[in-house]
């Protein structure tokens, strides 16, 4: 039976008409937009009287650190009273508590962390909130630390593990929050009490009895959001009819999400060429202008950017910049062929300009060599001018997953809807090759982690063949521990904060992935490198063990486009991927790898000892998959070939590589720059790489702006996978940023 | 066939269109002041590599090369010094289809291995380092002698021209002498492009670390407006014919 609605007039049916299928919906009625630029409309004056409200806003946070905190309330989607920028201007409505910036409080990830937090910005948790988190509900945090072997807890303590979502939201899950739009609330909710009827079988199993509980929560998240919304003065239960409502449904849903979960990112997923069709449909009727639509986006991406969580400066640390990973993915190509592109793709890069540069949304194009052309070279001047838009690669993706996937956080695509995954942080391939080499004890703390290994105790230079057996054997054991820890995060996450509503945007029968990560790739491939082509030398302290290395003679290093390295990172990438695939995982999720980092490449630096290629004790890794700092030697093309070597398919969670140019080294003119640009993109993308995040700017600019903070509030740089604020990073970060290799003319 | 090579860039984005991958070549017989490539002029040092193995690089980088419009410049130093490297790399890169340049000053006479060499060569970036004879000398401790005839030959067989001058506060930016440039430039039927590029001091630390004086200390990079009127003269076409042209 089709279900049908006023609401869905002009609208090409198909079988999104008879279950929900937001994809078929988009190829039934999208628009390809294949010119150029020049049909985009400024901003109105509404939204630059809105936007300046949200400028004093951030400078007031800017000082404070946080602006405010809801300290009495556990939050949840339908927690708080209705909240405004300016209810008279605002477009689109709906604020995460009942004023903008102010943070709430989400205490079922960990009542300790939230109290840790609070304080740290001179807040206390109320009273109520503290004895029912202490006394009567529990935790996710307490379940995963009750559950923890001293393995895992030694492994975690020496940062062999690091980031590990323990303490934390896992996030990295997109609901489906279009389907809100298209279909109301409550077909929604019939649509969940089918599958909770169906979910049953002769044995009332484990999994079952899981699922329907499961089902059930989702339900009450969705019967939650049709109240969210009405505190704002919306029925969302039936579709949306018109432009307006179709963005606002949209973002209600979201809404509802990060009011639920403080998860470690949050993105949106792939909405705006979906919300074309909307807007083309009133744009033809005449209903709307041009510069109403964009007002419409600019009003939504406001809403975006003003997205904010309470975390502890620990996890600042890690994630630096205060991110939330809002991730839009525009763009790529149909299966059919066509593009994706729509004009709304245009427009939400757009905002860029109408109300200046931002880290969050974390605009990702999802680039295609086939795309138009006017699309092409609008992302490539956006990208020479703001530095706020990350490229990752359609054409290889869509092999794997189709055309209707979206990157959460940073790198980590997945099919809107149908698939989820066990967010893992990362694992420090550097320190296990140290541990490889010592036997598995730690080259800073001495202490055994692992159980013990038999260590290399020769003297003379080490020997390639022997390293690469050990530091397999060490993989094997990391990989393990790794594992059994996130089998027990992720066991205790569905338990205790569980993400109902976000999971309510979801089939009921979904792909799930164990996205484990690796840090500190090209550290290892180097010190190989060394080993295999130099002569390196252990340095062992008083108790023998190799705490720093003499390095004689020269060594190829990763990033140059020499394969005799650039082969042992694919060979490091691969035997570890392996062993992680001969796991058993949670809930038999697929395990996944990324080569990522965001921003704790330089805490994993601080926590790792020397290292056989030189690299000196407590010095930052590469970001992501990024040559160490300084040691690519041939300029960017030569960094993007040795990139591009590394396999997706071992590597399904990502690869990200972080290039910052000056705008000089792009070319002497602006077309210049702008082809060139193109070029690069183009060229590293034909060659199945995965991610590209380009930074254009000047050393300079970024001196002056660590010293005179208050002159660049909007100073955005692509970090690892995203975006942020450059006066926002610790003076550490912003150091590391500068003295990461910029391409330079010479 | 072995060359000295002093390094790569795989990126080049100002060194002709596109993309470019650029080998700076060992050995220059110039010696100008202001040299941003101080370590590159000695020649017949340094690291050296077959014609094959430069080749192998190249096409490491063809993919951006070919979504640019890209190709490959030969920079240096002098990549004169070594034309016997160069056509049988450039041949190789022809026969990939591979767009070929050449970053030169023409400081060599013209001979018959130079004559083959251009045979091959799609673009010659051409530094002229100063139209006055004397000044030239002084700049450079070379006569401009070979430059000018190297130019007027590549425009008589139809090569095309990117002519660039270097803009030094003092040192080249004359008025009557960029006027005389300006004249001369229009003499050449196959100009392409003209660039000024506004003199830098980056190249100051690798004369230093070489523990060599670097005579131009103290002068600083032209002001916006000195390079646009630079800009302007050295763009406008002349209609004066060659025979009108004194050197």
């Amino acid at each position: 039976m089709a279900w049908n609605f006023e609401a869905w007039n002009e609208f090409k049916r198909g079988n999104w008409t008879n279950s929900i299928n937001v994809r078929d919906f988009i190829q039934k009625n999208y628009t390809p937009y294949e010119g150029d630029e020049t049909f985009l409309a400024g901003p109105t004056e509404r939204t630059k009287e809105l936007w300046n409200r949200v400028l004093e806003l951030y400078e007031i946070e800017r000082q404070k650190g946080v602006l405010d905190v809801a300290t009495d309330i556990a939050s949840n989607v339908n927690t708080f009273e209705a909240g405004y920028i300016n209810k008279e201007l605002e477009q689109i409505v709906g604020l995460q508590t009942d004023y903008p910036l102010k943070r709430a409080i989400m205490p079922e990830g960990g009542i300790r962390i939230v109290e840790k937090s609070c304080e740290a910005y001179g807040y206390q948790v109320s009273e109520k909130i503290k004895d029912i988190y202490h006394n009567y509900r529990k935790t996710h945090n307490d379940g995963v630390f009750q559950a923890y072997t001293p393995e895992i807890r030694a492994a975690r303590k020496n940062k062999l593990l690091t980031g590990l979502p323990d303490g934390y939201g896992r996030g990295r899950i997109i609901g489906d929050y279009r389907r809100v739009a298209l279909y109301g609330v409550d077909v929604l909710i019939e649509e969940k009490k089918k599958d909770f009827e169906n979910t049953r079988s002769n044995w009332m199993s484990e999994s079952i009895i899981r699922e329907r509980e499961e089902i059930a929560d989702q339900i009450k998240a969705l019967e939650d959001l049709k109240n969210m919304a009405l505190r704002y003065g919306y029925d969302i239960s039936k579709p949306a009819t018109n432009s307006k409502e179709a963005v606002q449904w949209l973002y209600f849903a979201y809404l509802g999400a990060i009011k639920q979960q403080n998860g470690a990112a949050m993105s949106i997923g792939r909405t705006s060429t979906f919300l074309d069709i909307y807007f083309e449909r009133d744009l033809r009727d005449g209903r709307i202008t041009e510069e109403e639509v964009q007002e419409l986006m600019d009003h939504f991406v406001m809403k975006l950017r003003l997205v904010r969580f309470l975390r502890t400066p620990d996890y600042n640390e890690l994630f630096s910049g205060d991110p939330v990973w809002v991730t839009e993915s525009i763009g790529g190509m149909g299966i059919d062929g066509r593009t994706l592109v729509t004009k709304n793709s245009f427009r939400v890069i757009h905002t860029l300009e109408t109300m200046g540069t931002s880290p969050e949304p974390n605009l990702t194009i999802l680039w295609s060599t086939k795309f138009p052309q006017g699309f092409k070279k609008f992302c490539s001047r956006i990208s020479i001018q703001t530095s706020s838009v990350q490229y990752e690669n359609d054409d290889l993706m869509r092999e794997y997953l189709g055309d209707d996937y979206a990157i959460a956080c940073c790198v980590s695509p997945m099919k809107v809807g149908k698939q989820m995954q066990f967010f893992g942080a990362r694992a420090n391939l550097a320190k296990t090759l140290t541990y490889a080499i010592n036997g598995g004890k730690d080259e800073i703390t001495g202490v055994q982690v692992t159980p013990e290994y038999s260590p290399i105790t020769s003297n003379e230079p080490l020997n390639f063949d022997e390293v690469w057996k050990k530091y397999t054997q060490m993989m094997e054991y990391v990989a393990q521990i790794y594992i059994d820890a996130l089998n027990i995060i992720h066991y205790m996450h569905d338990k205790y904060a569980y993400e109902s509503l976000e999971m309510a945007l979801h089939d009921k029968d979904i792909i799930r992935t164990m996205a484990c990560g690796i840090a500190g790739l090209s550290v290892a491939a180097d010190s190989l490198s060394a080993i295999k082509y130099a002569k390196v030398y252990p340095i062992r302290n008083e108790f023998g063990l190799a705490v720093d290395y003499r390095i004689e003679g020269d060594f190829p290093k990763f990033g140059n486009d020499d394969d005799r390295v650039d082969e042992l990172a694919v060979l490091i990438q691969k035997t570890f991927m392996d062993k992680l695939r001969k796991q058993k995982t949670y809930r038999n999720s697929k395990p996944t790898m990324s080569i990522l980092t965001i921003t704790s490449n330089v805490v994993y630096g601080k926590a790792t000892g020397n290292t056989p290629d030189g690299r000196k004790a407590g010095a930052p890794f590469g970001p992501g998959a990024n040559p160490l700092h300084g040691r690519d030697e041939n300029g960017a093309v030569a960094v993007l070939n040795s990139l591009a070597k590394l396999k997706f398919e071992n590597s399904e969670d990502g690869i990200s590589y972080t290039f910052a140019i000056t705008p000089s080294a792009l070319g002497n003119e602006e077309e210049t720059r702008i082809n060139n640009m193109t070029g690069l993109l183009d060229g590293y993308f034909s060659q199945l790489s995965h991610h590209v995040n380009v930074n254009v700017f000047n050393r300079e600019l970024l001196l002056d702006a660590m010293d005179h903070p208050e002159k660049y509030p909007q100073l955005t740089i692509r970090v690892s996978g995203y975006a942020v604020n450059f006066i926002k990073l610790t003076r550490e970060q912003q150091l590391d940023v500068i003295n990461r290799t910029i391409h330079e003319k010479m | 066939m072995k060359g000295y090579i002093h390094s790569f860039e795989s990126f080049g984005t100002v060194d002709g269109p596109g993309i470019r991958y650029v080998v700076f070549m060992q050995g220059c017989p110039l010696k100008c002041k202001y040299c941003h490539n101080r370590d590159t002029w000695e020649a017949n040092i340094g690291k050296q590599y077959t014609v094959d193995e430069v080749l192998d690089r190249v096409l490491r980088s063809k993919p951006f090369i070919e979504s640019s419009k890209g190709g490959f410049t030969a920079s240096g130093g002098e990549p004169l010094l070594q034309s016997k490297f160069l056509i049988e790399l450039f041949k190789k890169l022809k026969e990939n289809n591979i767009h070929t340049a050449l970053d030169t000053a023409g400081s060599l006479p013209i001979n018959e291995e130079i004559k083959e060499l251009l045979k091959y060569t799609d673009l010659v970036i051409l530094d002229i380092k100063h139209i006055d004879k004397q000044k030239c000398i002084e700049l450079t401790g070379t006569s401009n002698k070979n430059e000018l005839e190297f130019a007027k030959y590549c425009s008589q067989n139809g090569i095309k021209l990117w002519i660039r001058q270097v803009l030094i506060p003092d040192y080249t930016d004359n008025e009557i002498d960029l006027i005389k440039t300006a004249e001369f430039i229009n003499t050449l039927k196959t100009v392409e492009k003209v660039e000024v590029l506004p003199y830098h001091d980056l190249g100051k630390t690798k004369w230093k670390n070489m523990g060599l004086e670097y005579s131009l200390e103290g002068v600083v990079s032209p002001a916006d407006d000195e390079i646009e009127k630079a800009k302007k003269i050295l763009q406008t076409k002349y209609s004066i014919k060659i025979d009108k042209i004194m050197f």
